[in-house]
C-alpha cells in the first residue's frame, strides 16, 4: 500500500502547506506533537476509551434488507456513524484532535463548521476536557442548521457569526485561520475536515480511519467477504476517507465518493470538484478547486451546509488522478428523494450530507446482483428536519 | 545589474533616509484608477508601491482589505488586470513596484507566464502571501529567470531556521510582520518588532521593511527608526474606501505626505 501523505504533506502533487510564514512555526509544532501523541500508547488508549464509553464506538454495521430487497439488486450494509454521540462521524476527529489540543497545553480551541457537526462534536469534546471553545459559522448556515447552533451554545461554546464572502463553511474557515494568526500562542484550530495545510489532512483521517477498519472487519464477520463497492459523500471528504483508508489496499473493492451535484451543472450551482473544479490552492492546501478563470474562488451551493465548500481533500485528489476512487455528484433532488426513501424504507433519517451517498447506491443497486455495497451513513438528519420539512412537497406546511 | 528595489535602498541608505512602502489593492475602486492613485503616492513620498492582487478569500487580510478586493475583483480587478495596470505606471514612472498576491491567483494565470508577463510589465519583485519558503521551489525559479525579486514574509512565530530559511529565499528586502495577526490598523506598534528585527539582522544583510498595523505619521517614524522600510497599507486603504471622488488622489498624497515626513523628521 502507498505512504501517503509523504514527510512534507503531499499527496502526489497535492496536499501540502500553503498559509502565511505567522502559521507556518505553529503548524510545525502541531505536527510534531501529533507524531509524538500517535506513537503514544498512553494517549491512543484514552481516545479509544472515549471512543467506546463517550461516542459509543463501534458503531453498527446494519443491513439494509427491505431497502435492498426493493431495488432488487446488491445487497446494502450501512455503517452507522450516524449513530454516535452528537449525530455524526465529526466526533472521532474531535475527541483525537481535542486530547492533542490538551497535551500541547492550548486552553482554548477554536472551530470552524458548515452543517454544525463538527461544532457540535467540537462542543462536546471541549466540554468534556474543560477547555474553551469557539466555533466559526457562517450566517446562511446557521439559518439553515439553527438546531446546532443551539447545541453549541448549550455546550458552553461561543458561536461566531461570520458574515463575509458566501456566509457559509469557506468564510468560516477563513475567519478560524484570522483568529488563529491573532491568538496563535494559546490557541488550538481544530479543523474538522480532511483538507487544509499538512498535518491536518493526514491527522483527520488518522482520526477518521476508524470507520473503516471496522467496517471492514465487520463485513468480513458477517459477509465472509468484502464489500464490492464503499460509498460515501464528500464534503472535504473526512467520512469518506476515513471508511475509504482501509480498503485501499483491496484492489476489488471499489471506492466511490459523492459529491454535491446542487441545482445543476454551471459554475455556483454546486459543489461537484471533480467534475467542474481544476488544481488550486485555497486555505492552506493545493487540490481540486472551484474557482473562475481568474482563479477566484467559486460560490457553491448545495442543500446540504456539509458538503457546500470548494475544494475536495488532497488525497481525494490523488485518489482521483490515480483513478482508486471515482467522484460522482448527486443534485439536491436526488438527496431529498434518498432521504425520504430511507426514512420510509428502513426507519432511518439520514443527514442531508449522507443522503447524497444514499441517493448514488440506490442509483446503482439495481444494475448490481449479487454484489455487497458498503455505505457510510456520515450521520443522521435530525438538524435537517426543517430542510425536508420546507423542500419535501408532502411534509411542507405540515411540519412547521 | 541590480534590481529597482535594490537601487532605492542602496541610494538611502547612505542618506540615512527610510523607504515608505504604501500597499494598495489593483482595481480599488476601479482598475483605470489605480495608476492615478499611485501618482498621487509617489507625488506625496512614498517610495516602492506594494500592488496588490485581489483575491476572493484573502485569509492573511483583516476587514479593511478584505473589503477592497472585493470592490476591485467586482469592477474588474484580476491578476492580468493588474499586470495592465502595473504596464501604466510604468509607462510614466520608474518607482519600483512589488506584487503582492495569494498563490492561487497566480497558479491560475501560470507560473511562468505570471513571471514573464510581469517583469514585461514593468514589475520588479513578487510576495506571496499564502507561500512558504518550503512550497516555493517550482515558481522561486520561473521568477529568478525574469530577474524579479523575492520576497518573503517572517513573523515574530518565525523560528530562528525558519528566519535564516526566508532570509536565503529573499531577493530585494525582508517583510517582517510586526505582530501577531491579520493586516489592519492597531493603536500602537508591537512589542514583539524590536526582537524580531534584532533576530532577523542576525540572519540576513539585506534591508528589512516592516509591516501589518502601522497606520499613523507617529507609528511610521517609530517603525523607521528601527527597519529600512515601513509598510502602510490599510490606512491608505481605507481612505480609499471612504473618499470616492476627485478629492481622494489629493488626500493619499497628503497622507503619504505626512507619513514620509514624520519618517524624515530628525530626533
Amino acid at each position: 500500500m502507498m505512504q501517503a501523505p509523504d514527510s512534507s504533506g503531499h499527496f502526489g502533487p497535492y496536499g501540502g502547506r500553503f498559509v502565511p510564514e505567522i502559521l507556518m512555526a505553529p503548524i510545525e509544532e502541531l505536527e510534531h506533537a501529533y507524531l509524538e501523541a500517535r506513537q503514544d500508547a498512553a494517549f491512543q488508549a484514552e481516545l479509544a476509551h472515549l471512543l467506546e464509553t463517550f461516542a459509543g464506538r463501534p458503531t453498527p454495521l446494519y443491513p439494509a434488507r427491505r431497502l435492498s430487497e426493493q431495488l432488487g439488486g446488491a445487497t446494502i450494509y450501512l455503517k452507522r456513524e450516524d449513530l454516535l454521540h452528537t449525530g455524526a462521524h465529526k466526533i472521532n476527529n474531535s475527541l483525537g484532535q481535542a486530547l492533542l489540543a490538551r497535551r500541547m497545553g492550548k486552553r482554548r480551541v477554536i472551530a470552524e463548521t458548515g452543517a454544525g457537526q463538527h461544532g457540535v462534536a467540537t462542543a462536546s469534546a471541549c466540554a468534556l476536557l474543560g477547555l474553551e471553545c469557539v466555533v466559526y459559522m457562517g450566517r446562511v448556515d446557521m439559518e439553515r442548521q439553527a438546531l446546532n447552533v443551539s447545541r453549541m451554545r448549550l455546550l458552553g461554546a461561543r458561536v461566531e457569526c461570520v458574515t463575509i464572502g458566501s456566509e457559509t463553511l469557506k468564510d468560516a474557515i477563513s475567519e478560524a485561520m484570522r483568529d488563529w494568526v491573532t491568538n496563535v500562542a494559546d490557541t488550538y484550530y481544530l479543523l474538522g475536515s480532511a483538507l487544509g495545510a499538512h498535518p491536518y489532512p493526514m491527522m483527520v483521517r488518522d482520526f477518521q480511519r476508524v470507520i473503516g477498519v471496522e467496517a471492514r472487519r465487520q463485513m468480513l464477520e458477517r459477509e465472509g467477504r468484502l464489500p464490492d463497492a464503499v460509498f460515501a459523500c464528500v464534503g472535504g471528504g473526512s467520512n469518506a476517507i476515513g471508511v475509504f483508508h482501509a480498503f485501499l489496499g483491496d484492489a476489488g473493492v471499489r471506492l466511490i465518493g459523492i459529491e454535491a451535484g446542487g441545482r445543476g451543472a454551471a459554475l455556483g450551482e454546486h459543489a461537484a470538484r471533480m467534475a467542474g473544479g481544476a488544481p488550486g490552492v485555497l486555505q492552506g492546501c493545493y487540490s481540486y478547486l472551484l474557482q473562475d478563470g481568474d482563479g477566484q474562488v467559486s460560490l457553491t451551493h448545495s442543500v446540504s451546509a456539509g458538503l457546500d465548500y470548494a475544494m475536495i481533500g488532497p488525497e481525494h485528489a490523488m485518489l482521483a488522478d490515480q483513478g482508486r476512487a471515482e467522484y460522482v455528484n448527486a443534485t439536491d433532488q436526488a438527496a431529498l428523494e434518498a432521504a425520504v426513501r430511507l426514512s420510509r424504507v428502513e426507519g432511518i433519517i439520514p443527514a442531508l450530507e449522507s443522503s447524497h451517498a444514499v441517493a448514488e447506491a440506490i442509483r446503482r443497486a439495481p444494475g448490481a446482483p449479487g454484489e455487497i455495497f458498503l455505505l457510510n451513513l456520515s450521520g443522521r438528519g435530525d438538524k435537517d428536519i426543517g430542510i425536508y420539512s420546507d423542500e419535501i412537497p408532502e411534509l411542507r406546511g405540515a411540519a412547521r | 545589474m541590480s534590481s529597482r528595489i535594490t537601487q532605492l535602498f542602496d541610494r538611502l541608505r547612505p542618506e540615512g533616509r527610510k523607504a515608505l512602502i504604501a500597499y494598495i489593492t489593483a482595481g480599488d475602486p476601479a482598475p483605470e484608477r489605480t495608476p492615478a492613485l499611485v501618482a498621487a503616492l509617489e507625488r506625496g513620498g512614498a517610495d516602492l508601491i506594494e500592488l496588490g492582487v485581489p483575491f476572493s478569500d484573502p485569509v492573511a487580510d483583516g476587514p479593511v482589505i478584505q473589503r477592497a478586493s472585493s470592490r476591485a475583483i467586482a469592477a474588474g480587478g484580476s491578476f492580468a488586470r493588474t499586470l495592465e495596470i502595473a504596464r501604466e505606471i510604468r509607462e510614466r514612472s520608474g518607482i519600483p513596484i512589488l506584487l503582492f498576491t495569494y498563490l492561487n491567483p497566480m497558479l491560475r494565470y501560470g507560473v511562468e507566464r505570471a513571471a514573464r508577463d510581469a517583469r514585461a510589465a514593468g514589475v520588479d519583485g513578487i510576495l506571496l502571501t499564502d507561500l512558504s519558503v518550503e512550497e516555493a521551489g517550482a515558481s522561486l525559479q520561473a521568477f529568478r529567470e525574469a530577474a524579479l525579486d523575492t520576497v518573503f514574509l517572517a513573523a515574530p512565530t518565525s523560528t530562528d531556521r525558519r528566519m535564516g530559511l526566508v532570509a536565503e529565499y529573499c531577493r530585494g528586502f525582508v517583510y517582517l510582520v510586526s505582530r501577531a495577526g491579520v493586516t489592519g490598523e492597531q493603536d500602537s506598534i508591537s512589542a514583539s518588532l524590536g526582537p524580531l528585527i534584532a533576530r532577523a539582522r542576525r540572519a540576513t544583510a539585506l534591508p528589512l521593511a516592516a509591516g501589518f498595523g502601522i497606520s499613523t505619521p507617529a507609528q511610521a517614524r517609530q517603525v523607521a527608526e528601527m527597519a529600512e522600510g515601513v509598510v502602510v497599507g490599510s490606512a491608505f486603504v481605507r481612505m480609499i474606501e471612504k473618499l470616492g471622488g476627485p478629492e481622494l488622489e489629493p488626500a493619499l498624497e497628503a497622507f503619504a505626505r505626512e507619513l514620509k515626513t514624520a519618517m524624515e523628521a530628525k530626533q
